[in-house]
C-alpha cells in the first residue's frame, strides 16, 4: 500500500465515492433484475405492485410462473443438453492440447499456438456464420452426390454444441496448461522410476493433479454455453436453448417471468462458481 | 522423444487439436471467404469476383454503418479504460488483504450471469416507464415520464457493462505486479501524481492496458444483443446487417462479405494495437 | 560542533496501532558523513529512514536537514533521495530516463539534463551507457545507475535501504568498498541501513547501532567494536563469546564473577553500574584470548582454563578454534593465533587458554532474560 503519499482529504474521499459509485453501476442492474421478479405487475416496471411469488410457481394465464412455463422448462433443458456436451468435448480437447503445448517440441509449435488463440479474436457471430456456411455447403454437397438428407449439418442442436466448442476449448486449454505448466516433472520421473509404465504414471500422478483446473474449465464452459448468445443465434435451429428463448420474449416484451429466470439463473451460477472457486483454493 | 511409442503420444494429441482448428476454425473462415467472392448471377449459378464487396461501398448504408460501429466500439473502448483504470488502481494498489479479494470478486460477480440478463437489467432501468425515468420524476427533477432507451448513450452504457469486466481484471493483474517502491521512488525523485501516473504507472500497465482494450474493442464490435436491445431496431450496428443478410434475407454471398470485412476491421485494430504497443498476441492473449 | 548538521533528529518517534517501532530516536549527521544504521530485522531501522525520506509521518519529534525542519515537506520536495533496497530502477525507460527522471521533474532544459546525466555516469563509472535498458545492466552497475540517479540531483542527504542485500557475497564485498569510494567522490552525507555488521564497519564513519526501536549506541567502529556501551552491542558488532554470571566482588571496575555452573572469571564492569549480587553477562572476544601447550604461559593471566580442541574452522587468516572448556564443557571460539606455533593443532588436543581482566567486559543483564 502506498501509505507513504499524502493526498488531500478531498481527493482521497471523492476517489473513495467514485470507487463505491463505480460497484453501484455494476450492481444495479442486477439488482432490478432481481426485485422486480417478485412485482405483482405484468411488466418489470415501476410502481411496485406488491410482493409475489406468481413469476416462479404461478399457475394462471396471464402470470404463469417459471416452473409451470413449459417452453421455458424446455430451453433450460436444451441448453443444459448442449452445456454438458461442449463441457465435455471442451475439457476433452483442451486437456490434450494442454499436454501438446506443455510437453512437446515440435516444428509450427509457435504458429499452431497462434492460430489456438484465433477464437479468441474472432467476434462470435462471424464464428457462427462461417461454420454455418461451411457445414452448410457439405450438406449440399453431399446431399447431391448421395442423394441422402444430412439434416445434422443443418442449423439446430448439433451445430450449436460445436460452434460453442469451438471458442470455448481455447479458453479449456489456457485453463488446463496454467495448471500443467506448475506440474513438477520428477513427480512423473519418480513414479516411472518405481515401475509405472508413462500411460499409468499420467493417470495415477499427472490427471489427478490436473482435475481441479480440469473440473474449473469444466464449469467456465457451461457457464460460457449457457450465456452464449452470439455464435448461438446463428447456428440455433428448432430447439432454442434458453437464452435464444428469453430474447425472442424480449423482443415480443417482457414479462416479470424473464426475471424470475433470470434470477434462478444468477442463483445457478453463484452456486456453480462459489463451488469451482472453493474446489480451486481446496487444491491450491 | 524420439521413441515410436512417445511418437504416437505427440499424433494422438495432436489430433484433435488439428480436427478442432481444420475444421471449425480454418476451413470455415476459408470457405466463407469463397462464398463471399461469389456473385449470384441466375438461379444456381455463381461467379467468382469481388462484386458483394463492391456492393458494400456502393450502399451508404453499409459503409456508414460500418464505419459507426467501428466508431462506437473505439469509444466504448476508451471509456471503458477511463472508467475502469482508476478502480483498477484503487483495487491493485489502495487496498490489501481481504477487502483487496472481495472488491475483485464484486468486480467479477456481474459476468458471471449472461449478457442477456444484464442488458434487460438496463432496459428495466432506463426505459420509458424505468427505474430512472420514475426516479428522477420522484425527485421532481423532470415532469414527465422520460425515455433513456433506443439513441447511442444507451448502447454505450450497455457495451461499458457489458466489457468492464475484460478492462478491469487485466489492468488489475499488472498493476498488482508494479512494485509500491517504483512508485515511492518517483516521488521520492521529485514527481508528482500526474508524471508519475504518465512515466511510470501506465508504462507499467501498458500490456494491460492494451490486452483489456483488445478485448472490449472486439466484444464491442461483435456485440449484437446490446446494439439491438438498447438501441432498438434502428441501432444501425454491423453485426445487425450480418444477421438480416443471413437469416431474413438469405443472401449469404453478402452476408459473407460482410462477415469478412468485420473480420477484418477486428483483426487490423487488434494487429495495430500489439504494433504500437509492441506487444504479441501470445503474450497478450494467452494469459 | 560549529558546522550545521546535515541531518537532525529530535526525539524522533513513530507508533503504529499495536506497537511503537521507533522511540525518541535522536542524532546528528555532519556534512559529508558516512553514517550507517545498524540493527537486526524489525529494530524500526526501516521506519526510521523513511520517515527520513518522508514516506512516513513521525507520530511525534522533530526532523531537520540544514537546521530546517522538513516535517511539512512531502517526499518528493525533500533535499533527499533514496536508493531503494530493490533499486527501484524504472524498467520502462532506459538508463539515461531513469537518471534524468528527477531533473526532468524540476524542469530543467533538455539538453542541460542530457549533459548532467552523462556526467553523472562518467562519475560513477559508467559513461556512455545511457541509451541501454536496465536489464542489460549487472547487479553492480545497477547498483551504481541507482547511485547517480540520486545523486544527479545533488541531494543533501542520500538514504540507503541495505541495496546490497540482494547481491551475492563476492560482489557485496567489491560494492562495499566501491560505495566508500563513491561517497568520498560526491563527498555527500549518506545514512545507510543494514543489517550486516561488516558493511557497517567497513564503510560507515558513524554507526548506529538500533535494537527494539531505540539507539543503542553511536560510535565509530572502533569504538563500537572495542568499548560496547550496551550488552547488545558487545553481542552484535563482532563475535564474542557470552557467560551469563553472577558479580560476587567488585573492587571499583575491576569485578568477580562466577557462571551458573561454577566458573570463576575476572571482569571489567563496562560502562559501570553493577554491585554485587548483579546478574551479569559477559563478553569475550575469540582473538583476546590466548592459547598455548603449556600451562605456565597462562599462568599470570586473569582467566586461565584447559580445554580439549572440538573442532578447527580453518579459514586462512580467520580461522578459529572450538574448545570444550575442561571446566564447565561450555564451549568457547578462539581466533587461531597467525604465528604457526597451532599449525599442527589436532581435533582432541588439550591446550590451556587464559585472558585478561580487562578483556572480560560485564553488563548488566536485562531483567528480561
Amino acid at each position: 500500500m502506498i501509505t507513504g503519499i499524502k493526498q488531500s482529504p478531498f481527493f482521497t474521499w471523492s476517489y473513495r465515492a467514485y470507487v463505491i459509485l463505480f460497484f453501484i453501476y455494476l450492481a444495479l442492474p442486477l439488482a432490478v433484475v432481481c426485485v422486480f421478479a417478485f412485482n405483482d405487475s405484468q411488466f418489470p416496471s415501476l410502481p411496485w405492485d406488491g410482493f409475489t411469488l406468481k413469476w416462479f410457481f404461478g399457475t394462471e394465464s396471464p402470470s404463469i410462473g417459471v416452473f409451470n412455463e413449459r417452453s421455458i422448462i424446455r430451453s433450460i433443458g436444451t441448453s443444459a443438453f448442449v452445456a454438458f456436451w461442449v463441457a465435455l468435448l471442451s475439457v476433452f480437447v483442451g486437456t490434450c492440447n494442454a499436454f501438446l503445448f506443455t510437453r512437446y517440441e515440435f516444428r509450427g509449435k509457435s504458429l499452431l499456438y497462434i492460430v489456438m488463440l484465433l477464437p479468441l479474436i474472432i467476434p462470435g457471430i462471424i464464428l457462427g456464420i462461417s461454420i454455418l456456411v461451411f457445414t452448410s455447403n457439405i450438406a449440399n454437397f453431399l446431399e447431391n452426390a448421395t442423394g441422402l438428407w444430412f439434416d445434422n449439418l443443418r442449423p439446430g442442436l448439433i451445430l450449436v454444441i460445436l460452434g460453442q466448442f469451438s471458442f470455448i476449448t481455447t479458453f479449456a486449454t489456457l485453463v488446463i496448461s496454467a495448471r500443467l505448466q506448475k506440474f513438477d516433472l520428477s513427480l512423473e520421473e519418480a513414479a516411472l522410476n518405481l515401475g509405472a509404465t508413462k500411460f499409468g504414471a499420467i493417470r495415477s500422478i499427472t490427471l489427478p493433479f490436473l482435475y481441479p483446473a480440469m473440473i474449473g474449465a469444466g464449469v467456465v464452459a457451461v457457464l460460457m454455453s449457457f450465456e452464449n448468445f452470439n455464435t448461438t443465434l446463428m447456428l440455433v435451429g428448432s430447439d432454442a436453448p434458453l437464452t435464444i428463448t428469453m430474447f425472442d420474449r424480449l423482443k415480443l416484451g417482457s414479462t416479470p417471468v424473464l426475471n424470475a429466470v433470470s434470477l434462478l439463473l444468477m442463483v445457478a451460477s453463484a452456486i456453480l462458481g462459489l463451488m469451482s472457486l472453493l474446489l480451486q483454493r481446496k487444491s491450491d | 522423444m524420439t521413441s515410436d511409442k512417445s511418437k504416437l503420444g505427440f499424433f494422438l494429441l495432436l489430433s484433435p487439436l488439428l480436427l478442432w482448428l481444420m475444421t471449425l476454425i480454418i476451413l470455415p473462415h476459408v470457405g466463407m471467404f469463397f462464398v463471399s467472392i461469389s456473385e449470384k448471377v441466375g438461379v444456381r449459378q455463381y461467379e467468382t469476383g469481388f462484386g458483394n464487396y463492391a456492393v458494400f461501398f456502393n450502399e451508404p448504408l453499409y459503409w456508414n454503418t460500418f464505419a459507426r460501429t467501428a466508431y462506437m466500439s473505439i469509444a466504448a473502448t476508451f471509456l471503458t479504460l477511463l472508467i475502469g483504470f482508476p478502480v483498477a488502481y484503487y483495487i491493485a494498489k489502495l487496498t490489501k488483504g481481504r477487502t483487496k479479494t472481495t472488491l475483485f470478486l464484486m468486480c467479477l460477480i456481474p459476468f458471471w450471469v449472461s449478457e442477456l440478463v444484464r442488458t434487460f437489467g438496463w432496459m428495466i432501468l432506463l426505459r420509458e416507464t424505468g427505474v430512472v425515468s420514475n426516479f428522477l420524476q420522484y425527485i421532481g427533477l423532470v415532469d414527465g415520464p422520460i425515455e433513456f432507451l433506443y439513441n447511442d448513450a444507451a448502447i454505450m452504457t450497455g457495451l461499458v457493462y457489458t466489457s468492464m469486466l475484460f478492462m478491469v481484471v487485466p489492468l488489475v493483474t499488472t498493476l498488482d505486479s508494479l512494485d509500491d517502491s517504483l512508485i515511492e521512488a518517483g516521488y521520492d525523485l521529485g514527481g508528482n501524481g500526474y508524471t508519475i501516473l504518465r512515466e511510470i504507472i501506465i508504462p507499467h500497465a501498458m500490456p494491460g492496458i492494451v490486452s483489456g482494450c483488445i478485448v472490449v474493442f472486439m466484444l464491442s464490435l461483435g456485440n449484437y444483443l446490446t446494439p439491438i436491445l438498447l438501441g432498438g431496431k434502428d441501432s444501425l450496428w454491423f453485426t445487425g446487417l450480418i444477421y438480416s443478410q443471413f437469416i431474413t434475407r438469405f443472401n449469404w454471398e453478402l452476408g459473407s462479405a460482410f462477415g469478412f470485412l468485420l473480420l477484418g476491421l477486428s483483426s487490423l485494430i487488434v494487429f495495430v494495437g500489439l504494433k504500437l504497443s509492441r506487444q504479441s498476441l501470445t503474450e497478450t492473449m494467452g494469459r | 560542533m560549529s558546522e550545521i548538521a546535515d541531518l537532525e533528529c529530535r526525539e524522533l518517534s513513530k507508533s503504529f496501532l499495536d506497537f511503537q517501532a521507533v522511540k525518541d530516536v535522536s542524532f546528528s549527521v555532519p556534512k559529508g558523513t558516512f553514517f550507517s544504521i545498524l540493527g537486526p530485522s524489525g529494530c524500526g531501522k526501516t521506519t526510521l529512514l523513511r520517515m527520513i525520506a518522508g514516506f512516513q509521518e513521525p507520530s511525534s519529534g522533530d526532523l531537520l536537514i540544514k537546521n530546517k525542519s522538513v516535517l511539512d515537506v512531502p517526499p518528493n520536495k525533500r533535499p533527499v533521495s533514496m536508493v531503494f533496497q530493490h533499486l527501484a530502477l524504472f524498467p520502462m525507460m532506459n538508463i539515461a530516463a531513469n537518471v534524468g527522471f528527477g531533473l526532468r521533474q524540476r524542469g530543467v532544459d533538455k539538453r542541460e539534463i542530457e549533459k548532467r546525466v552523462e556526467t553523472v555516469l562518467e562519475r560513477v563509472g559508467l559513461p556512455g551507457v545511457g541509451n541501454r535498458s536496465i536489464n542489460q545492466l549487472s547487479g553492480g552497475q545497477k547498483q551504481r545507475v541507482a547511485i547517480a540517479r540520486c545523486m544527479v540531483l545533488e541531494p543533501d542527504v542520500l538514504l540507503l535501504d541495505e541495496p546490497l542485500g540482494a547481491l551475492d557475497l563476492k560482489l557485496r564485498e567489491h560494492m562495499k568498498i566501491e560505495l566508500k569510494k563513491l561517497q568520498a567522490e560526491f563527498n555527500t552525507t549518506f545514512v545507510y541501513i543494514t543489517h550486516d555488521q561488516s558493511e557497517a564497519l567497513v564503510m560507515s564513519d558513524q554507526i548506529a547501532v538500533m535494537n527494539h526501536g531505540v539507539f543503542e549506541q553511536i560510535g565509530t567502529a572502533r569504538e563500537l567494536y572495542y568499548q560496547p556501551k550496551t550488552a547488545f552491542v558487545a553481542g552484535f558488532v563482532g563475535e564474542a563469546n557470552k557467560y551469563d554470571a553472577k558479580v560476587t566482588a567488585k573492587n571499583g571496575d575491576a569485578l568477580k564473577l562466577v557462571t551458573g555452573d561454577g566458573v570463576e572469571l575476572s571482569g571489567l564492569d563496562a560502562v559501570g553500574g553493577l554491585n554485587e549480587g548483579d546478574r551479569a553477562q559477559v563478553f569475550v572476544r575469540p582473538e583476546a584470548i590466548k592459547i598455548s601447550r603449556k600451562q605456565a604461559d597462562i599462568k599470570g593471566m586473569d582467566n586461565g582454563h584447559s580445554g580439549e580442541i572440538e573442532s578447527i574452522l580453518f579459514n586462512g587468516a580467520n580461522s578459529q578454534l572450538l574448545l570444550r572448556d575442561n571446566s564447565n564443557g561450555a564451549q568457547i571460539n578462539i581466533t587461531m593465533p597467525q604465528t604457526g606455533e597451532f599449525r599442527d593443532l589436532t581435533k582432541g588436543d588439550n591446550v590451556y587458554f587464559g585472558w585478561e581482566a580487562e578483556q572480560t567486559r560485564c553488563y548488566l543483564a536485562d531483567k528480561v532474560s
